[in-house]
């Protein structure tokens, strides 16, 4: 502790909004706080926690109910813009102006922070530098990657030195390669200028790096410490355990979900399974639960301590992210033509948009009732093949082959046995839930007394509330009713984009355990993620970078191509993207 | 040190609003070609002037009388005769519109004439109603001047009782011409375009986008931005207002006789209401849709219905008179048609100015309030 | 047949949806509702082209008996209000320019004189032009007002001239103007609600969701369309009853007829509003696109102005507007009463305007999506 004022003093804050539904909703509910200079902190909590609200308190955007807020000394009630010319602010969804080019965006903030011509210019070239965006100075901001873009957003935010710099989840749908560098952008500023950061975020690695970490849900705040503090409270708890031979560490790592007396939590890990046991809880019971399984205990992490936190907290009140309805209901039956051969065949697949080749020579198979993960960074053409795949998209050239159909000759016949759950939130907003999957089931070809059976089945199933208005639904259900809307036809093949994105480590555990019922039905479900430690969900995962398909097998052969066995997927991925970059610079320069 | 950094900020904002407007193709073909759209159109294709309207004649009563009766409508410049035979030909005729008007002579014209009760029947078209009013005053006044020739035969004679001519003069607008009307008024209506409907997009959009929440965070103030996104706009209303100037001495010779520079700050007064009120949807609204619909509503319909441009205040209800008093347009439509085609009136334009300043006052005021740094 | 079923019965569903969604949102019923009343209001009472009241000032330098009678002639007619009473000529400038009054009557000092010697006696009519049509108006108030007084004073045998207006007995411009909204204020909003259909769902990222259903882009556009028509029907019933029941204005033709009318009418403007919709990249363009068609759709359209005043040119471009029929078509049944084959020569050219942009828009959908 030094002796310098704090740079967020909070006392007794909170905030109440009207909700979707009418009624009051307490965003903030008394919190209290304070935040020392030069320290680099993290809010971390589920979705609905309040993170994004206190942000925008801190940058005087929304005004307290009640309490005292305090940034850089000053009482934000009173003197706002005094605050607001001090600081910085990269909003969730920073506001880039798309049609202006980078070197524009950056020219604007810079002069409306009035930053001198003579600091621009060796402001600006390290920036840029830093950013990796030198290249790209006359590209319009709407052309960049999303990875690129949210570089040139934190780069607009820190055209001068902020004296408090706040960001709202800066990593959401961002690759782990651009993820990695905008926190070390963040940390070279914090050593170099002694910047003071405020960040939100949902990955817990990225917490971990922090001085001091908050934990918020519902408004209120249920811990605070380092992260070693707070890693300590999960201490003892955690193990880790390996399936018996031939069984999908995801299979018991099902099971042991299925079992919220005995296990907080748990995750697949490098073909094992790591998780949080009950606190007390009884062993005897979790012996049998494992009895074919050899368990170690681990080392607790971050994230442990985070999800038993929430498991505490969540124990007196119903959550949306619960787990789901699912678990020991198979909730599609598709046993149509059980057959053994590939579900979907790829061969020399390529797709140019005029010079530019965003898919290049990509062949892969995928077996039935397989999970398929396609991963790669912004831009690496893993969107341009999934809507390939789906028939969005006609291929330039190549074989492509859907549920047995030839998606160039019948799109509309492989459409028929296929659902796609869209990255984005993509159904009707101001439809109700059962008005959605009734148009759906029509547009399908359901009719009459089959399809209102049907549609009341699904909604049975994913737990919905058929008369909820759909935009309403809180993140956690608008992604069931999606995954409904998908697999109202019995589709053969589930295809997800980025199902996770922007979704608290909670709400990802219950997704996954549906997909994993799924894929225990039958269902082949071909996925695309940046959260690089769900593809230990995957039978089978590809990796994709600029256009070209660098490596496919199972995580565990992906792994081992990589060089790093035992460590987590990020860095496995991190390596073999940077070695084929590399090869290929090698490639270039000896040519 | 305060107002540089003011400057300096104010500039920055309005290269970014200027910037953005002209890479948005959409945003030019409304404002730059729509305007010359419209300009063709109402100096060429609208016009509510009858010229060379064809009418029916049935003559019924063929007699020397009733040729005489109806001699008239040869001669009105406005007018021309089409003999036919039968009514029923006639009808036809009107029907389709091949004629718009059917003049007959009874059969029994001659022989009523002799008793002092001749009628002749005029039949209109009421389907437009516009065309069929203007044809019956001029067919009335080319029945009429009969008379007139007989009173000027009889100067001097026995009957010689005398009567009254009338010596017309239309002032402004000598030949009566409806352009030279339409074409003032088109500025309006295209200041109020290039004003309210541009703008009613622009800090909805910002909202949609989410720019302003960073924007928000800096030491950006409400007011340097609600200026920032007039400063361009004002410009593409300025580039119209000359195409207007232009287009209409040069293509439709409207006469301007009013001074210049009275046209062009009573356009600037205008120009920046229509700005303010295209931003003050647009805030209060913050969807692009609805405010796009809300300008139609709010400043495009009542600029084209209620501001005298096409339909003359003195002929609507009171209630529509009030209610177009409140309309900023009606203001600058009266002093715009004035420097026209009357001349300058520089009390009238120094009312007209301080009224529109006005409404600009207030409604930079309410702006500002939409545009205050937060987000609840 | 059981295909076909099939597919009519998706095309169903999607129209449904649309139906739902538009109608669920309160901000939408309030646009597909108070618009088109407002504006039926508004162009009921401030449209109007007839002068009934036309406040005028004198200048009587005569001062004679014989003026004073001519120019309670004037005053007689209920319609000229005399609004000030000038002494010398210098003072007409300032009533006129100001607007106080429309018109200035000069009546000069030896009018009696010359109207006793048998001659003419000249009368000055000063009329304000910046309204010409109004100001023709006025003029022809004026010269009926004195061809009657020659008359008399001739004590002629004298002709009057008895009128009938077809269709219209009073002409009133309402009776012109109001009908012809039953089409007009329609198109405005089908034609949007069309072009907009496909560019929200782009926006909304909804539409990478409908496209992986089997609907075809055929069925996308058929079901998209369909719920267009008939908002601009129900539109157009709105704005019939403002006209029929709030002003008044009889009806001479069959209903069937108008409807049937109106259906081909709101087709051809949704065919149009759906190319603009595979056109256009965003709502913000297909609104911009919209809103730059509609202008020159409306002023060439004989709504305001007849189509014959226009130059030979534009009056060929008028075939392509679907309003130029649309407002003709209306007219001529609700006010002529016109049967089936007088409102043919409207009917087919807006059903080619219907079967060209229909199509086109198909076609448009799937290069688009290509």
């Amino acid at each position: 502790m030094n002796d310098t004022p704090p740079s967020v003093v909070i006392e007794g804050l909170s905030k109440t909004f009207t909700g979707p539904d009418g009624k009051p909703f307490r965003a903030i509910d008394g919190i209290s706080l304070s935040i020392q200079p030069g320290t680099l902190v993290a809010l971390v909590g589920p979705d609905g926690a309040g993170k994004t609200t206190l942000m925008r308190m801190m940058a005087g955007l929304l005004r307290p109910d009640s309490g005292r807020l305090e940034v850089l000394g000053i009482d934000l009630a009173k003197d706002a813009q005094t605050v607001q010319n001090r600081i910085s602010y990269m909003p969730q969804r920073f506001g880039l102006y798309e049609d202006l080019s980078v070197q524009e965006n950056l020219d604007l903030y810079a002069d409306l922070h009035g930053v001198p011509a003579d600091v621009r210019a060796e402001r600006f070239s390290r920036l840029l530098d830093m950013t990796d965006l030198a290249r790209f100075t006359g590209r319009p901001a709407g052309k960049l990657s999303g990875g690129m873009k949210q570089k040139l957003g934190l780069a607009c935010t820190l055209v001068r030195v902020p004296d408090l710099l706040l960001l709202d989840e800066p990593s959401v749908g961002v690759d782990p390669l651009s993820r990695r560098d905008l926190w070390q952008i963040i940390e070279q500023l914090i050593a170099s200028d002694g910047l003071s950061v405020i960040g939100s975020t949902a990955y817990m690695d990225e917490a971990g790096r922090c001085d001091h970490v908050f934990v918020l849900n519902q408004g209120t705040l249920l811990a605070e410490g380092s992260p070693d503090d707070l890693r300590r409270r999960a201490e003892g708890l955690t193990h880790v355990v390996s399936p018996a031979d031939g069984v999908p560490a995801r299979d018991l790592q099902a099971r042991m979900i299925d079992a919220p007396d005995l296990v907080v939590d748990a995750v697949p890990s490098a073909g094992q399974v790591r998780f949080i046991c009950q606190p007390g809880c009884d062993q005897a019971a979790l012996k049998a639960l494992l009895h074919d399984c050899d368990c170690q205990p681990r080392k607790e992490e971050l994230e442990d301590a985070f999800m038993l936190l929430l498991h505490q907290h969540d124990g007196s009140g119903g959550d949306v992210s619960a787990p789901p309805p699912l678990a020991s209901e198979a909730p599609v039956a598709s046993q149509n033509g059980h057959g053994d051969g590939p579900v979907i065949v790829v061969r020399d697949l390529v797709r140019r948009f005029g010079d530019f080749t965003a898919v290049a020579n990509t062949s892969f198979d995928v077996k039935r009732g397989e999970i398929f993960g396609l991963l790669g960074p912004n831009g690496a053409g893993k969107t341009t093949t999934f809507r390939m795949l789906c028939g969005l998209l006609p291929a330039t050239s190549g074989e492509l082959q859907v549920a047995g159909v030839n998606l160039r000759k019948a799109r509309a016949a492989a459409r028929a046995r296929i659902g796609y759950v869209a990255q984005k939130f993509s159904l009707y907003s101001n439809l109700s839930v059962y008005e959605n999957l009734d148009f759906f089931g029509g547009a399908y070809g359901l009719r009459g007394k089959a399809r209102y059976q049907r549609v009341s089945e699904i909604i049975r199933q994913f737990d919905l509330d058929p008369d909820a208005q759909s935009g309403n639904l809180p993140l956690g259900y608008k992604q069931r009713l999606a995954m409904a809307a998908g697999l109202l036809h019995e589709p053969e093949i589930l295809f997800l984009d980025e199902p996770t994105s922007g979704i608290d480590p909670l709400a990802r555990r219950s997704f996954w355990r549906t997909i994993t019922a799924l894929s225990q039905s039958g269902v082949t479900v071909v996925v695309t993620t940046h959260f690089m430690e769900e593809a230990e969900y995957c039978d089978r995962i590809a990796i994709q970078d600029a256009g070209r398909l660098l490596a496919l097998g199972t995580p565990r052969e992906v792994r081992e191509r990589s060089g790093i066995t035992d460590g987590y997927m990020n860095e496995a991925f991190i390596a073999i993207v940077e070695q084929a970059r590399a090869a290929e610079a090698g490639g270039l320069e000896a040519a | 040190m305060r107002d540089s950094a003011f400057r300096i900020r104010l500039v920055a904002l309005v290269r970014k609003e200027t910037r953005q407007m002209l890479r948005d193709r959409s945003n030019l073909l409304v404002g730059l070609l729509l305007p010359v759209a419209l300009i063709l159109l109402f100096g060429y294709g609208l016009s509510f002037d009858v010229k060379n309207a064809p009418v029916a004649l049935v003559m019924d009563n063929n007699s020397a009388a009733a040729r005489e009766a109806v001699s008239g409508i040869g001669g009105s410049r406005y007018l021309v005769p089409v003999r036919v035979g039968s009514m029923a030909q006639a009808d036809a005729l009107l029907r389709a519109g091949k004629v718009d008007a059917i003049v007959r002579v009874p059969i029994d014209f001659a022989e009523q004439q002799a008793r002092g009760k001749a009628q002749v029947q005029l039949i209109l078209n009421g389907i437009d109603s516009t065309t069929a009013t203007s044809l019956e005053a001029y067919i009335n006044g080319a029945l009429g001047t009969v008379t007139l020739r007989r009173i000027d035969r009889g100067t001097g004679g026995a009957t010689g009782v005398g009567g009254v001519s009338l010596v017309q003069r239309i002032w402004f607008n000598e030949a009566g011409i409806s352009t030279w009307y339409l074409v003032p008024g088109l500025v309006v209506l295209i200041m109020t375009l290039v004003g309210a409907f541009l703008t009613s997009l622009l800090i909805a959009r910002e909202w949609e986008r989410g720019t302003l929440e960073a924007l928000f965070v800096t030491p950006v103030r409400p007011l340097e931005l609600v200026l920032a996104k007039i400063v361009p706009y004002l410009a593409i209303g300025l580039i119209d207002l000359v195409m207007c100037v232009v287009a209409a001495r040069l293509l439709f010779e409207v006469p301007i006789r009013g001074s210049l520079l009275a046209i062009l700050l009573t356009s600037m007064a205008y120009l920046l209401v229509s700005l303010l009120m295209g931003l003050f949807i647009s805030g209060t609204t913050r969807n692009q849709f609805a405010a796009s619909q809300m300008a139609l509503l709010a400043s495009f319909m009542p600029a084209l219905m209620l501001s005298g441009f096409v339909f003359d205040l003195r002929n609507v209800p009171l209630a529509v008179k009030i209610a177009s008093q409140i309309v900023p347009a009606t203001h600058f439509m009266g002093v715009i048609k004035t420097l026209f085609l009357a001349g300058t009136d520089w009390g009238m334009v120094l009312r007209g100015c301080a009224i529109l300043l006005g409404y600009a006052v207030v409604l930079l005021a309410l702006t500002w309030r939409t545009v205050r740094k937060r987000l609840d | 047949m059981d295909r076909l079923i099939a597919s009519i019965a998706q095309i169903f569903a999607l129209c449904r949806k649309e139906i739902l969604a538009l109608l669920k949102d309160p901000a939408n019923r309030v646009i597909l509702i108070g618009p088109a009343l407002i504006q039926s209001m508004l162009f009921g009472y401030a449209a109007t082209f007839d002068l009934k009241h036309v406040p005028y000032a004198v200048l009587d330098q005569s001062h004679s008996a014989a003026s004073t009678e001519f120019l309670s002639r004037l005053d007689g007619t209920g319609i000229f209000e005399r609004q000030a009473t000038l002494t010398n000529a210098a003072q007409i400038a300032g009533v006129i320019n100001s607007g106080r009054v429309l018109m200035a009557v000069s009546v000069p000092a030896d009018f009696a004189t010359r109207l006793a010697e048998g001659g003419q006696a000249p009368v000055q009519v000063i009329l304000d032009g910046r309204n010409s049509t109004t100001a023709g108006a006025a003029a022809g108030y004026v010269n009926s007002v004195v061809t009657a007084y020659n008359r008399d004073r001739a004590g002629q045998p004298a002709v009057t001239v008895v009128r009938r207006a077809w269709f219209n007995p009073n002409l009133d411009s309402r009776w012109q103007i109001l009908p012809a909204m039953i089409a007009t204020l329609s198109m405005l909003q089908t034609l949007l609600l069309a072009a907009l259909s496909v560019a929200r769902e782009r926006e909304q990222g909804t539409f990478d969701q409908l496209l992986v259903t089997p609907l075809t882009p055929l069925q996308i556009l058929v079901g998209k369309a369909i719920p267009a028509v008939l908002v601009g029907v129900v539109q157009s019933t709105l704005v019939l009853l403002v006209a029929r029941f709030w002003f008044g204005i009889p009806m001479n033709g069959s209903l069937w007829l108008l409807y049937l009318g109106l259906l081909g009418f709101t087709s051809a403007s949704v065919g149009v509003g759906m190319s603009i919709s595979a056109l256009a990249l965003n709502m913000q363009q297909a609104m911009l696109y919209t809103f730059l068609l509609i202008m020159p759709l409306t002023l060439l359209s004989g709504l305001v102005t007849p189509i014959r005043n226009m130059p030979e040119v534009l009056q060929i471009l008028t075939y392509a507007n679907p309003l130029r029929f649309g407002v003709d078509l209306v007219r001529r049944v609700y006010l002529e009463g016109a049967g089936l084959s007088g409102i043919a020569f409207d009917f087919v050219p807006m059903l080619v305007i219907a079967c060209i942009t229909m199509p086109l828009a198909a076609w448009l959908f799937r290069n688009r999506l290509a």
